[in-house]
């Protein structure tokens, strides 16, 4: 099979890169250093009254946030209309992050969760450690653990053209998209 | 097999065209339309400096499984059906309909969720589920334009781009989608009323039925790519997943979709990466849907693989880049070609898989300028399988006529200069009231204007004026 093409490495500082095609896709994205993640969380989630957050997801993440706590799995699964509540956000971590287009990619990992949990709420915070961004498409798969699990590949809010071509942010999956980088 | 369904076009291109032809704002929209979508194309395209060899690996790997199809077909199904999924096989689109609606009778579920698919809509699904008494709700707000006008898509990629935002407030209107005071034609408002009416469905539904972009034989995953969530919706919620897979759809290995994943969105919308996409495999315990059916399609496949020349259509996946770019297409619109594959891709795959009838006038729908095979991802040589299907199939009797009029005006230059200069002078009144554009030219070159804007013959010709000072 000829493959030509780029499989990794290039195109200068990821984080840079990753932040610029974000922006570009109406993402909000925050850099910050791992002693400042908690006040940074609780910031983006001011406005929202709760946050949903995966079995695995750490402590840490949500050091600072004053709102309700719901972990999924614990002690059940959260129900579906439990997501959908107004003023409910979602924060998860990712498996890989793709500088080249803009994408995270979630691999339903412990701080990632089902699949459910990223879709309903109307806010997804997601944390990307700059550890985790692969230059380009072929890197980024090649480094995923298990291809087999369920994986949703993100790139910017939901987003629709379909009307004379205007596009509008958020038809169905979640309409304010906040990345926050590590560094 | 030969394929059957809406994979046949009704009428002849020539005749339904005439109809399209005639719609001003229909030209306008797909003329913004095209245009955008490819100027946002190019911008994408050139940031990426492998993207030939990209084209190179893409066309490669899709040849390679069409070389080796049925030992793939089953790798696949061996490994989905390992990872808890159940495997259906149909040959034609009647057998395909009648595998899910059974499947769908069998779950006791009255209304289903629909991801936007080529492969259902090839299959005349929506209208088979109704026949049974299952009502199938199209998610994608385009889809769901077009579902609740009763009428069908015209662009593989943005369906009711026929429409404009007053049209659809009016289509919402009538079908109880907006409140009193929400009736504004901004488009945000208009999504936000579509988000509100799909919710509900997706909540309450008991069936997704999706398509898929791949699926992946050596893992049986399956992959859709799409923009507004509506996928992820039917995906995820639903307690049974049916996805519906022309078998052209498979790639060899997991690896190979680096290939496509950057492929597919640069070539479909002009974006980096589409905004969501979704590999699942079979069954995942505690996420998503619990029940996963796939059906393979053949519905006319096989038949295209026998021709050495033509078999490259079915390297195609389903970018529309060659709709964008093509001037028939632009002028004409998805309807005109009667089956759901319209444009280029259309006038080779739709009479490949389904031979005769008026999918035979297809292959003439074309200009033959090149200009879709420069844009296809997978580098399917369009307009040599157009002529190969010219040369094999039997000429329309219209195309035959409109040809030996024109090299009958052509072959006589004294001919010619007369016809030319007959529409010069019937232009000239014409040229106060509309411009420098005029839509009729008289015999033999109306054959010519009558679907053509043609920009006014010069007052007069260079052969006149030449004679007139060099005398
Ligand atoms: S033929 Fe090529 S350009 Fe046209 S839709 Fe298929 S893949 Fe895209």
């Amino acid at each position: 099979m000829p493959r030509g093409y780029r499989t990794g490495g290039g195109d200068g500082d990821l984080v840079e890169v990753l932040v610029d095609r974000l922006v570009d896709y109406k993402a909000n994205v925050r850099r910050c250093a791992a002693d400042e993640l908690g006040a940074t969380v609780a910031e983006l989630l001011s406005g929202d009254s709760a946050v949903v957050v995966p079995a695995g997801a750490p402590q840490a993440w949500l050091s600072a946030y004053q709102g309700k706590i719901l972990r999924d799995g614990e002690p059940r699964p959260l129900a579906v209309a439990e997501l959908d509540a107004p003023g409910v956000a979602v924060l998860t971590g990712c498996a890989v992050a793709i500088a080249q287009t803009g994408t995270l990619i979630l691999d339903a990992g412990p701080d990632q969760g089902r699949r459910a949990l990223t879709l309903v709420p109307d806010h997804h915070v997601c944390v990307v450690h700059s550890g985790q961004i692969a230059a380009g498409v072929p890197e980024a798969l090649g480094r995923l653990a298990d291809p087999t699990r369920p994986l949703t590949l993100v790139s910017g809010p939901s987003a629709t053209s379909d009307i004379e071509l205007n596009r509008v942010e958020g038809v169905h999956g979640p309409r304010r998209l906040d990345v926050i980088v590590v560094l | 097999m030969t394929g059957t369904g809406n994979i046949v076009a009704r009428l002849p291109f020539p005749v339904a065209a005439r109809k399209e032809l005639a719609d001003t704002q229909l030209r306008a929209n797909l003329r913004r339309a095209t245009h955008t979508i490819r100027d946002k194309r190019l911008r994408v395209v050139g940031e990426v400096p492998d993207w030939e060899e990209l084209r190179v690996a893409g066309a490669a790997i899709k040849d390679d499984v069409l070389a080796r199809l049925p030992e793939l077909l089953e790798r696949f199904e061996a490994a989905a059906t390992a990872a808890g999924a159940t495997v259906h096989w149909a040959r034609d689109a009647a057998e395909a309909c009648t595998v899910v609606t059974d499947l769908v009778r069998r779950s006791g579920a009255t209304e289903v969720v629909k991801v936007k698919s080529m492969a259902t809509q090839e299959i005349g699904l929506n209208e088979a589920l109704e026949a049974a008494g299952i009502e199938a709700v199209e998610t994608d707000l385009a889809e769901l334009i077009v579902q609740l006008a009763g009428d069908t898509p015209s662009h593989i990629l943005v369906p009711a781009i026929h429409y404009n935002r007053t049209q659809i407030r009016d289509i919402f209107d009538r079908n109880g989608l907006l409140s009193d005071r929400a009736r504004t034609d901004d488009p945000p408002a208009l999504a936000e009323a579509a988000r509100r009416h799909l919710r509900a469905k997706f909540l309450s539904a008991k069936v997704g039925i999706s398509g898929a972009n791949f699926a992946v034989a050596d893992s049986g995953t399956l992959v859709v790519v799409e923009s507004e969530g509506n996928g992820r919706m039917c995906l995820t919620l639903p307690e049974t997943l049916i996805s519906v897979v022309g078998i052209e759809k498979i790639v060899p290995t997991f690896r190979d979709l680096e290939v496509f994943l950057q492929l597919l969105p640069r070539s479909s919308t002009g974006e980096r990466m589409n905004p969501y996409t979704s590999l699942w495999t079979g069954v995942t315990p505690g996420d998503g849907p619990q029940t996963v059916h796939i059906v393979l399609v053949d519905n006319g496949r096989t038949d295209t693989l026998a021709d050495e020349v033509g078999r490259q259509a079915l390297r195609c996946i389903r970018c529309s880049a060659c709709l964008n770019v093509c001037p028939v297409y632009e002028r004409v619109g998805g309807h005109a070609y009667g089956s759901v594959y319209p444009g280029p891709i259309g006038a080779i795959l739709s009479p490949q898989m389904s031979g005769g009838g008026a999918n035979r006038t297809l292959p003439y729908a074309s200009t033959l300028c090149g200009a879709c095979f420069d844009a296809c991802p997978v580098r399917i040589n369009i307009p040599e399988v157009l002529v190969h299907l010219r040369q094999i199939g039997k000429h329309p009797p219209a195309e035959r006529a409109a040809m030996r009029a024109l090299s009958w005006t052509m072959r006589d230059r004294r001919r010619y200069a007369a016809a030319l200069r007959l529409a010069r002078r019937s232009a000239a009144p014409v040229r106060w009231l509309a411009g420098d554009r005029i839509r009729h030219l008289p015999w033999p070159l109306s054959a010519w204007t009558r679907f053509r804007d043609a920009p006014l013959p010069a007052p007069e010709s260079f052969r006149d004026w030449w004679t007139r000072a060099h005398g």
